[in-house]
Protein backbone atom coordinates (compact mmCIF):
# COMPACT_ATOMS: atom_id res chain seq x y z
CA UNK A 1 0.00 0.00 0.00
CA UNK A 2 0.87 3.68 -0.51
CA UNK A 3 0.14 6.41 1.35
CA UNK A 4 0.46 9.78 0.43
CA UNK A 5 0.21 12.50 3.96
CA UNK A 6 -0.89 16.15 3.63
CA UNK A 7 1.23 16.44 0.34
CA UNK A 8 1.89 20.05 -0.77
CA UNK A 9 4.26 21.37 -3.25
CA UNK A 10 4.90 24.53 -4.34
CA UNK A 11 6.95 25.64 -7.29
CA UNK A 12 8.10 29.56 -6.82
CA UNK A 13 4.84 31.12 -5.97
CA UNK A 14 2.44 28.17 -7.31
CA UNK A 15 1.55 26.11 -4.80
CA UNK A 16 0.32 23.16 -6.70
CA UNK A 17 -0.63 20.70 -4.55
CA UNK A 18 -2.21 21.76 -1.67
CA UNK A 19 -2.60 18.89 1.33
CA UNK A 20 -3.22 16.04 -0.66
CA UNK A 21 -3.57 13.12 1.29
CA UNK A 22 -4.87 9.06 -0.10
CA UNK A 23 -3.92 5.76 0.18
CA UNK A 24 -3.37 3.26 -2.75
CA UNK A 25 -4.24 -0.16 -2.03
CA UNK A 26 -2.50 -3.24 -3.57
CA UNK A 27 -4.03 -5.25 -6.27
CA UNK A 28 -6.28 -2.55 -7.38
CA UNK A 29 -6.10 0.47 -10.25
CA UNK A 30 -5.48 3.44 -8.82
CA UNK A 31 -6.68 6.34 -10.49
CA UNK A 32 -5.20 9.55 -10.12
CA UNK A 33 -7.78 11.88 -12.01
CA UNK A 34 -7.87 15.80 -13.37
CA UNK A 35 -8.52 18.73 -15.64
CA UNK A 36 -4.89 19.89 -16.89
CA UNK A 37 -3.11 21.85 -14.47
CA UNK A 38 -4.76 20.42 -11.32
CA UNK A 39 -1.56 18.93 -10.42
CA UNK A 40 -1.28 14.79 -11.09
CA UNK A 41 1.16 14.50 -12.45
CA UNK A 42 3.68 16.48 -9.68
CA UNK A 43 1.33 14.29 -7.43
CA UNK A 44 3.03 11.05 -9.19
CA UNK A 45 6.48 12.52 -9.41
CA UNK A 46 6.10 13.55 -5.56
CA UNK A 47 5.34 10.16 -4.54
CA UNK A 48 7.48 8.58 -6.74
CA UNK A 49 10.60 10.88 -5.63
CA UNK A 50 11.35 12.60 -8.81
CA UNK A 51 9.82 16.36 -6.98
CA UNK A 52 9.92 16.99 -3.45
CA UNK A 53 7.29 17.20 -1.48
CA UNK A 54 7.34 21.11 0.31
CA UNK A 55 5.62 19.53 2.82
CA UNK A 56 4.30 16.42 3.69
CA UNK A 57 4.63 12.46 3.32
CA UNK A 58 4.81 9.36 1.12
CA UNK A 59 4.93 6.02 2.80
CA UNK A 60 5.24 2.37 0.75
CA UNK A 61 4.12 0.13 3.68
CA UNK A 62 4.53 1.89 6.13
CA UNK A 63 8.19 3.13 5.43
CA UNK A 64 8.53 6.83 5.12
CA UNK A 65 10.05 7.35 2.22
CA UNK A 66 10.20 11.32 1.83
CA UNK A 67 12.92 10.88 5.16
CA UNK A 68 14.71 8.64 3.26
CA UNK A 69 18.09 10.02 1.64
CA UNK A 70 19.07 8.58 -2.12
CA UNK A 71 21.13 4.94 -0.69
CA UNK A 72 18.12 4.49 1.82
CA UNK A 73 15.47 4.51 -0.88
CA UNK A 74 17.08 2.00 -3.30
CA UNK A 75 15.94 -0.95 -2.17
CA UNK A 76 11.95 0.45 -2.67
CA UNK A 77 13.03 2.12 -5.95
CA UNK A 78 14.08 -1.36 -7.27
CA UNK A 79 10.22 -2.83 -5.96
CA UNK A 80 8.85 0.29 -8.61
CA UNK A 81 8.34 -0.20 -11.79
CA UNK A 82 6.97 3.55 -13.93
CA UNK A 83 5.59 3.85 -17.14
CA UNK A 84 5.93 7.19 -18.55
CA UNK A 85 4.07 9.42 -20.94
CA UNK A 86 6.13 8.87 -23.68
CA UNK A 87 7.43 5.69 -22.85
CA UNK A 88 11.09 6.72 -22.28
CA UNK A 89 13.11 3.98 -23.41
CA UNK A 90 16.58 4.26 -23.71
CA UNK A 91 17.04 5.31 -27.40
CA UNK A 92 20.61 3.82 -27.56
CA UNK A 93 19.52 0.66 -26.12
CA UNK A 94 17.44 -2.36 -28.31
CA UNK A 95 13.85 -3.71 -26.94
CA UNK A 96 15.52 -6.30 -25.09
CA UNK A 97 18.78 -4.59 -23.53
CA UNK A 98 15.99 -2.09 -22.16
CA UNK A 99 14.05 -4.67 -20.18
CA UNK A 100 17.36 -6.45 -19.10
CA UNK A 101 18.94 -2.95 -17.99
CA UNK A 102 17.51 -2.98 -14.55
CA UNK A 103 18.11 -6.49 -14.37
CA UNK A 104 22.17 -6.28 -15.11
CA UNK A 105 22.20 -3.65 -12.41
CA UNK A 106 20.29 -4.99 -9.37
CA UNK A 107 20.28 -8.83 -9.65
CA UNK A 108 23.38 -11.54 -9.86
CA UNK A 109 21.29 -13.64 -12.52
CA UNK A 110 23.08 -15.05 -15.53
CA UNK A 111 23.01 -13.95 -19.00
CA UNK A 112 20.19 -16.89 -20.05
CA UNK A 113 18.03 -16.03 -16.76
CA UNK A 114 17.94 -12.41 -17.71
CA UNK A 115 17.05 -13.31 -21.34
CA UNK A 116 14.58 -15.71 -20.43
CA UNK A 117 12.74 -12.81 -18.03
CA UNK A 118 13.14 -10.51 -21.03
CA UNK A 119 12.11 -12.71 -23.16
CA UNK A 120 8.98 -13.46 -20.84
CA UNK A 121 8.31 -9.99 -20.52
CA UNK A 122 8.01 -9.33 -24.22
CA UNK A 123 5.22 -12.27 -24.19
CA UNK A 124 3.75 -10.24 -21.80
CA UNK A 125 2.88 -7.74 -23.76
CA UNK A 126 2.21 -9.48 -26.73
CA UNK A 127 5.79 -8.65 -28.83
CA UNK A 128 7.61 -11.96 -28.80
CA UNK A 129 10.35 -11.74 -31.58
CA UNK A 130 11.17 -7.54 -31.18
CA UNK A 131 13.95 -7.90 -28.66
CA UNK A 132 16.31 -6.80 -31.67
CA UNK A 133 14.49 -3.80 -32.46
CA UNK A 134 15.19 -0.04 -31.43
CA UNK A 135 12.60 2.19 -29.79
CA UNK A 136 12.76 4.46 -33.00
CA UNK A 137 11.79 1.32 -34.95
CA UNK A 138 8.58 0.81 -32.63
CA UNK A 139 5.33 2.71 -32.96
CA UNK A 140 3.71 4.35 -29.82
CA UNK A 141 1.64 1.79 -29.25
CA UNK A 142 4.21 -1.16 -29.19
CA UNK A 143 7.05 1.91 -27.29
CA UNK A 144 4.50 1.89 -24.65
CA UNK A 145 4.03 -1.71 -24.20
CA UNK A 146 8.20 -2.31 -24.20
CA UNK A 147 7.83 0.53 -21.23
CA UNK A 148 5.39 -2.20 -19.47
CA UNK A 149 7.73 -4.86 -20.13
CA UNK A 150 10.42 -3.14 -19.05
CA UNK A 151 8.58 -2.21 -15.84
CA UNK A 152 7.59 -5.33 -15.36
CA UNK A 153 10.86 -7.22 -15.69
CA UNK A 154 12.07 -6.82 -12.01
CA UNK A 155 8.73 -8.26 -10.80
CA UNK A 156 7.49 -4.37 -9.03
CA UNK A 157 5.18 -4.13 -6.02
CA UNK A 158 4.14 -0.86 -6.90
CA UNK A 159 3.78 0.62 -10.40
CA UNK A 160 2.99 3.95 -11.75
CA UNK A 161 1.56 5.28 -14.65
CA UNK A 162 2.03 8.48 -16.96
CA UNK A 163 -0.90 8.87 -18.59
CA UNK A 164 -0.88 5.61 -20.87
CA UNK A 165 -3.20 6.12 -23.53
CA UNK A 166 -1.62 9.89 -24.27
CA UNK A 167 -1.07 9.99 -28.72
CA UNK A 168 -2.88 6.15 -29.07
CA UNK A 169 -5.57 5.18 -30.77
CA UNK A 170 -8.99 3.99 -28.89
CA UNK A 171 -8.43 0.02 -29.41
CA UNK A 172 -4.64 0.75 -28.56
CA UNK A 173 -5.44 2.19 -25.51
CA UNK A 174 -8.15 -0.69 -24.03
CA UNK A 175 -5.09 -3.14 -24.83
CA UNK A 176 -2.98 -0.99 -22.79
CA UNK A 177 -5.16 -0.18 -20.15
CA UNK A 178 -6.41 -4.08 -20.54
CA UNK A 179 -2.93 -5.02 -19.82
CA UNK A 180 -1.75 -2.71 -17.26
CA UNK A 181 -5.27 -4.09 -15.14
CA UNK A 182 -4.46 -7.87 -15.92
CA UNK A 183 -0.87 -7.74 -14.54
CA UNK A 184 -2.01 -5.26 -11.17
CA UNK A 185 -4.98 -7.94 -10.42
CA UNK A 186 -2.13 -11.05 -11.50
CA UNK A 187 0.96 -9.83 -9.46
CA UNK A 188 -1.25 -8.34 -6.38
CA UNK A 189 0.50 -4.50 -7.65
CA UNK A 190 -0.02 -1.20 -5.97
CA UNK A 191 -0.84 0.29 -9.41
CA UNK A 192 -1.19 4.29 -9.58
CA UNK A 193 -2.06 5.71 -12.81
CA UNK A 194 -2.35 9.54 -13.75
CA UNK A 195 -5.14 9.80 -16.65
CA UNK A 196 -7.74 11.72 -18.01
CA UNK A 197 -9.12 9.59 -20.08
CA UNK A 198 -12.80 8.67 -19.44
CA UNK A 199 -12.75 5.03 -21.25
CA UNK A 200 -9.99 4.33 -18.56
CA UNK A 201 -11.62 5.74 -15.79
CA UNK A 202 -14.87 3.92 -16.25
CA UNK A 203 -13.11 0.51 -17.32
CA UNK A 204 -10.75 -0.05 -14.88
CA UNK A 205 -11.08 2.33 -12.01
CA UNK A 206 -11.40 0.83 -9.11
CA UNK A 207 -10.47 3.24 -6.98
CA UNK A 208 -10.26 7.04 -8.67
CA UNK A 209 -8.90 10.30 -6.86
CA UNK A 210 -10.10 13.38 -8.52
CA UNK A 211 -7.81 16.71 -7.99
CA UNK A 212 -9.02 19.99 -8.97
CA UNK A 213 -6.84 23.02 -8.32
CA UNK A 214 -3.97 21.36 -6.58
CA UNK A 215 -6.88 19.66 -3.84
CA UNK A 216 -8.20 16.45 -3.62
CA UNK A 217 -11.93 16.75 -4.64
CA UNK A 218 -13.85 13.54 -4.60
CA UNK A 219 -12.88 10.12 -3.94
CA UNK A 220 -14.55 6.56 -5.13
CA UNK A 221 -15.35 3.97 -7.77
CA UNK A 222 -16.03 4.06 -11.27
CA UNK A 223 -19.16 2.92 -10.14
CA UNK A 224 -19.92 5.89 -7.72
CA UNK A 225 -18.56 8.16 -10.32
CA UNK A 226 -21.80 8.25 -12.46
CA UNK A 227 -23.99 8.98 -9.58
CA UNK A 228 -22.05 11.79 -7.79
CA UNK A 229 -23.33 15.08 -7.40
CA UNK A 230 -19.66 16.74 -7.36
CA UNK A 231 -20.52 19.57 -9.71
CA UNK A 232 -16.67 20.02 -10.46
CA UNK A 233 -16.59 16.33 -11.17
CA UNK A 234 -19.26 15.75 -13.01
CA UNK A 235 -18.11 18.45 -15.44
CA UNK A 236 -14.72 16.85 -15.85
CA UNK A 237 -15.93 13.38 -16.51
CA UNK A 238 -19.57 14.12 -18.40
CA UNK A 239 -17.34 16.98 -20.61
CA UNK A 240 -18.88 15.89 -24.14
CA UNK A 241 -22.14 14.43 -25.47
CA UNK A 242 -21.55 11.63 -25.51
CA UNK A 243 -20.81 11.00 -21.65
CA UNK A 244 -23.41 12.58 -20.87
CA UNK A 245 -25.99 10.84 -22.81
CA UNK A 246 -24.24 7.66 -21.72
CA UNK A 247 -24.73 8.95 -17.97
CA UNK A 248 -28.66 10.05 -18.57
CA UNK A 249 -29.29 6.14 -20.05
CA UNK A 250 -27.36 4.66 -16.59
CA UNK B 1 27.08 32.00 -11.05
CA UNK B 2 28.08 30.76 -7.36
CA UNK B 3 24.34 29.08 -7.82
CA UNK B 4 25.62 27.28 -11.20
CA UNK B 5 29.36 26.43 -9.42
CA UNK B 6 27.65 25.02 -6.88
CA UNK B 7 25.30 23.17 -8.33
CA UNK B 8 28.66 21.74 -10.79
CA UNK B 9 30.20 20.76 -7.73
CA UNK B 10 27.56 18.91 -6.55
CA UNK B 11 26.94 17.01 -9.81
CA UNK B 12 30.55 16.34 -9.65
CA UNK B 13 30.34 14.85 -6.60
CA UNK B 14 27.43 13.17 -7.53
CA UNK B 15 29.10 11.40 -10.54
CA UNK B 16 31.69 9.75 -8.24
CA UNK B 17 29.31 7.80 -5.93
CA UNK B 18 30.64 4.11 -5.75
CA UNK B 19 28.42 2.64 -8.70
CA UNK B 20 25.41 -0.11 -8.62
CA UNK B 21 27.58 -2.14 -10.39
CA UNK B 22 31.15 -1.58 -11.10
CA UNK B 23 30.92 -4.21 -14.25
CA UNK B 24 28.17 -2.00 -16.25
CA UNK B 25 29.90 1.11 -15.18
CA UNK B 26 33.14 -0.13 -16.49
CA UNK B 27 31.51 -1.52 -20.14
CA UNK B 28 29.82 2.50 -20.33
CA UNK B 29 33.43 3.75 -19.87
CA UNK B 30 35.06 1.34 -22.53
CA UNK B 31 31.95 2.48 -25.22
CA UNK B 32 33.08 6.28 -24.03
CA UNK B 33 36.30 5.49 -24.82
CA UNK B 34 35.52 3.97 -28.28
CA UNK B 35 33.30 6.99 -28.96
CA UNK B 36 35.88 9.79 -27.74
CA UNK B 37 38.91 8.05 -28.87
CA UNK B 38 37.93 6.48 -31.87
CA UNK B 39 35.66 8.19 -33.16
CA UNK B 40 37.85 11.75 -33.28
CA UNK B 41 40.86 9.96 -34.38
CA UNK B 42 40.23 11.39 -38.33
CA UNK B 43 39.51 15.14 -37.48
CA UNK B 44 42.66 14.94 -35.07
CA UNK B 45 44.73 13.67 -37.59
CA UNK B 46 43.74 16.44 -40.25
CA UNK B 47 43.98 19.10 -38.22
CA UNK B 48 47.29 17.82 -36.78
CA UNK B 49 49.44 17.32 -40.27
CA UNK B 50 48.09 20.95 -41.36
CA UNK B 51 48.48 22.52 -38.58
CA UNK B 52 52.25 21.11 -38.33
CA UNK B 53 52.59 21.55 -41.89
CA UNK B 54 51.68 25.70 -41.31
CA UNK B 55 53.61 26.14 -38.82
CA UNK B 56 56.56 24.95 -39.75
CA UNK B 57 56.28 26.92 -43.28
CA UNK B 58 55.59 30.32 -41.44
CA UNK B 59 58.71 29.36 -38.91
CA UNK B 60 60.54 29.08 -41.88
CA UNK B 61 59.13 32.69 -43.47
CA UNK B 62 60.26 34.44 -40.35
CA UNK B 63 63.74 32.94 -39.53
CA UNK B 64 64.97 34.08 -43.23
CA UNK B 65 68.33 35.63 -41.55
CA UNK B 66 71.45 33.95 -42.78
CA UNK B 67 72.88 34.13 -38.71
CA UNK B 68 70.12 31.94 -37.87
CA UNK B 69 70.40 27.91 -38.64
CA UNK B 70 67.55 26.68 -40.26
CA UNK B 71 67.47 23.79 -38.20
CA UNK B 72 65.82 26.41 -35.60
CA UNK B 73 62.50 26.21 -37.64
CA UNK B 74 62.25 22.35 -36.46
CA UNK B 75 62.79 23.29 -33.04
CA UNK B 76 60.55 25.80 -32.85
CA UNK B 77 57.56 23.79 -34.60
CA UNK B 78 58.54 21.03 -32.09
CA UNK B 79 57.94 22.85 -29.17
CA UNK B 80 55.21 24.81 -30.50
CA UNK B 81 53.40 21.79 -31.60
CA UNK B 82 53.79 19.66 -28.04
CA UNK B 83 53.17 22.81 -26.23
CA UNK B 84 50.40 24.63 -27.97
CA UNK B 85 49.24 23.36 -31.00
CA UNK B 86 48.31 19.54 -29.67
CA UNK B 87 46.98 20.09 -26.68
CA UNK B 88 44.66 23.23 -26.71
CA UNK B 89 43.75 23.65 -30.66
CA UNK B 90 43.24 19.83 -30.20
CA UNK B 91 40.98 20.12 -27.26
CA UNK B 92 39.25 23.13 -28.64
CA UNK B 93 38.27 21.20 -31.56
CA UNK B 94 37.22 17.95 -29.59
CA UNK B 95 34.78 20.23 -27.36
CA UNK B 96 32.98 21.14 -30.57
CA UNK B 97 32.68 17.29 -31.35
CA UNK B 98 32.62 15.29 -28.40
CA UNK B 99 31.19 18.09 -26.52
CA UNK B 100 28.41 18.79 -28.03
CA UNK B 101 27.72 15.19 -28.65
CA UNK B 102 28.24 15.11 -24.78
CA UNK B 103 25.35 18.02 -24.38
CA UNK B 104 23.18 17.40 -26.70
CA UNK B 105 23.05 13.40 -25.41
CA UNK B 106 22.44 14.03 -21.64
CA UNK B 107 19.78 16.96 -22.64
CA UNK B 108 17.74 14.81 -24.90
CA UNK B 109 18.00 12.02 -22.37
CA UNK B 110 16.61 14.93 -19.61
CA UNK B 111 13.52 16.17 -21.84
CA UNK B 112 12.32 12.80 -22.63
CA UNK B 113 12.18 11.47 -19.25
CA UNK B 114 14.99 8.83 -19.58
CA UNK B 115 17.00 10.48 -17.06
CA UNK B 116 13.94 10.43 -14.66
CA UNK B 117 13.63 6.74 -15.61
CA UNK B 118 16.79 6.51 -14.63
CA UNK B 119 16.19 7.71 -11.25
CA UNK B 120 13.15 5.67 -10.71
CA UNK B 121 14.87 2.34 -11.07
CA UNK B 122 17.51 3.62 -8.32
CA UNK B 123 20.55 4.40 -10.67
CA UNK B 124 22.75 6.77 -9.71
CA UNK B 125 22.20 9.09 -13.25
CA UNK B 126 24.88 11.23 -12.83
CA UNK B 127 27.04 8.54 -12.04
CA UNK B 128 26.10 6.21 -15.20
CA UNK B 129 25.52 9.10 -17.81
CA UNK B 130 28.23 11.55 -16.41
CA UNK B 131 31.08 9.47 -14.66
CA UNK B 132 31.88 7.54 -17.71
CA UNK B 133 32.45 10.41 -19.88
CA UNK B 134 34.87 12.09 -17.98
CA UNK B 135 37.02 9.17 -17.50
CA UNK B 136 36.92 8.46 -21.49
CA UNK B 137 37.95 12.01 -21.40
CA UNK B 138 40.53 12.39 -19.42
CA UNK B 139 42.48 9.30 -20.91
CA UNK B 140 41.53 9.38 -24.70
CA UNK B 141 42.39 13.22 -24.81
CA UNK B 142 45.88 12.63 -23.74
CA UNK B 143 46.14 9.79 -26.02
CA UNK B 144 44.65 11.82 -28.97
CA UNK B 145 47.17 14.58 -28.29
CA UNK B 146 49.96 12.53 -28.26
CA UNK B 147 48.64 11.16 -31.93
CA UNK B 148 48.22 14.84 -32.63
CA UNK B 149 52.12 15.78 -31.37
CA UNK B 150 53.54 13.05 -33.59
CA UNK B 151 51.50 13.89 -36.81
CA UNK B 152 52.12 17.65 -36.28
CA UNK B 153 55.60 17.03 -36.33
CA UNK B 154 55.21 14.73 -39.46
CA UNK B 155 52.97 17.21 -40.87
CA UNK B 156 56.34 19.79 -40.56
CA UNK B 157 58.71 17.65 -42.38
CA UNK B 158 56.00 16.50 -44.97
CA UNK B 159 55.92 20.53 -45.55
CA UNK B 160 59.53 20.68 -45.68
CA UNK B 161 60.15 18.22 -48.52
CA UNK B 162 57.23 19.55 -50.65
CA UNK B 163 58.00 23.22 -50.20
CA UNK B 164 61.73 23.03 -50.11
CA UNK B 165 61.72 25.93 -47.20
CA UNK B 166 63.86 24.17 -45.03
CA UNK B 167 65.36 20.33 -46.07
CA UNK B 168 64.02 17.83 -44.53
CA UNK B 169 67.67 16.94 -42.82
CA UNK B 170 67.97 20.34 -40.90
CA UNK B 171 64.15 20.05 -39.91
CA UNK B 172 64.65 16.55 -38.27
CA UNK B 173 68.01 18.03 -37.00
CA UNK B 174 66.14 20.48 -35.14
CA UNK B 175 63.21 18.32 -33.98
CA UNK B 176 66.13 16.19 -32.22
CA UNK B 177 68.15 18.87 -30.96
CA UNK B 178 67.53 20.54 -26.98
CA UNK B 179 64.70 18.55 -26.40
CA UNK B 180 63.53 18.81 -23.19
CA UNK B 181 61.21 16.35 -22.10
CA UNK B 182 59.48 18.47 -19.84
CA UNK B 183 57.43 20.20 -22.64
CA UNK B 184 55.78 16.80 -23.02
CA UNK B 185 54.56 16.46 -19.37
CA UNK B 186 52.93 20.02 -19.71
CA UNK B 187 51.32 18.77 -22.98
CA UNK B 188 49.75 15.89 -21.23
CA UNK B 189 48.70 17.73 -18.06
CA UNK B 190 46.97 19.98 -20.42
CA UNK B 191 45.05 17.52 -22.16
CA UNK B 192 43.92 15.23 -19.07
CA UNK B 193 42.70 18.71 -17.37
CA UNK B 194 41.03 19.92 -20.69
CA UNK B 195 39.39 16.31 -21.06
CA UNK B 196 38.06 17.05 -17.63
CA UNK B 197 36.85 20.31 -18.36
CA UNK B 198 35.21 19.19 -22.02
CA UNK B 199 33.38 16.40 -20.55
CA UNK B 200 32.42 17.89 -17.11
CA UNK B 201 31.07 21.11 -18.13
CA UNK B 202 28.75 19.79 -21.03
CA UNK B 203 27.47 16.96 -19.16
CA UNK B 204 26.44 19.62 -16.67
CA UNK B 205 25.08 22.13 -19.41
CA UNK B 206 23.16 18.59 -20.58
CA UNK B 207 22.36 17.29 -17.89
CA UNK B 208 20.03 20.49 -16.71
CA UNK B 209 18.50 20.99 -19.57
CA UNK B 210 14.84 22.23 -19.41
CA UNK B 211 12.33 22.24 -22.36
CA UNK B 212 12.67 20.70 -25.58
CA UNK B 213 14.66 20.87 -28.45
CA UNK B 214 15.38 24.20 -28.70
CA UNK B 215 17.22 24.05 -25.23
CA UNK B 216 18.53 20.45 -26.10
CA UNK B 217 21.05 22.71 -29.02
CA UNK B 218 21.39 25.62 -26.51
CA UNK B 219 22.75 23.53 -23.96
CA UNK B 220 25.09 21.78 -26.56
CA UNK B 221 25.97 25.50 -27.65
CA UNK B 222 26.87 26.25 -23.86
CA UNK B 223 28.45 23.91 -23.23
CA UNK B 224 31.45 24.17 -26.31
CA UNK B 225 31.46 27.44 -25.50
CA UNK B 226 31.75 27.84 -21.90
CA UNK B 227 34.19 24.83 -22.45
CA UNK B 228 36.12 26.64 -24.92
CA UNK B 229 36.78 29.84 -22.75
CA UNK B 230 37.88 27.67 -19.51
CA UNK B 231 40.05 25.78 -21.73
CA UNK B 232 42.13 28.87 -22.98
CA UNK B 233 41.94 29.89 -19.29
CA UNK B 234 43.33 26.59 -17.83
CA UNK B 235 46.10 26.76 -21.10
CA UNK B 236 47.32 30.09 -19.05
CA UNK B 237 47.03 28.53 -15.55
CA UNK B 238 49.04 25.59 -16.05
CA UNK B 239 51.74 26.95 -18.49
CA UNK B 240 51.95 29.81 -15.93
CA UNK B 241 52.66 26.92 -13.31
CA UNK B 242 54.17 24.48 -14.81
CA UNK B 243 56.76 26.50 -17.24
Amino acid sequence: MIEVKDIYKTFGDNEVLKGISAKFHAGKNNLIIGGSGSGKTTLLKCIVGLHVPTKGDVFFDDQNFTEMDFTQRVPIRTEIGMLFQNSALFDSMTVEENIMFPLNLFTQQSRAEKLDRANFCLQRVNLEGKNKLYPSELSGGMKKRVGIARAISMQPKYLFVDEPNSGLDPKTSILIDELISELTQEYKITTVIVTHDMNSVMGIGDHIVFLHNGQKWWEGTNHEIAKTDNKELNEFVFASKFMQAAKDKL
Amino acid sequence: MFTSLGRYILLLQLSFRKPEKFKVYWAEVMREMVSVGIGSLGIISIISLFIGAATTIQVAFQLSSPLVPRSIAGSIARDSTILEFSPTISSLVLSGRIGSSIASQIGTMRVTEQIDALEIMGVNAPGYLIAPKIIAGMTMVPLLVIVSITLGITGGWIACVLSGDVSPSDYIAGVQGDFNGLTVRVALVKAVVFGFIIASICAYQGFYTSGGALEVGQSATKGVVYSCVMILFADLVITRLML
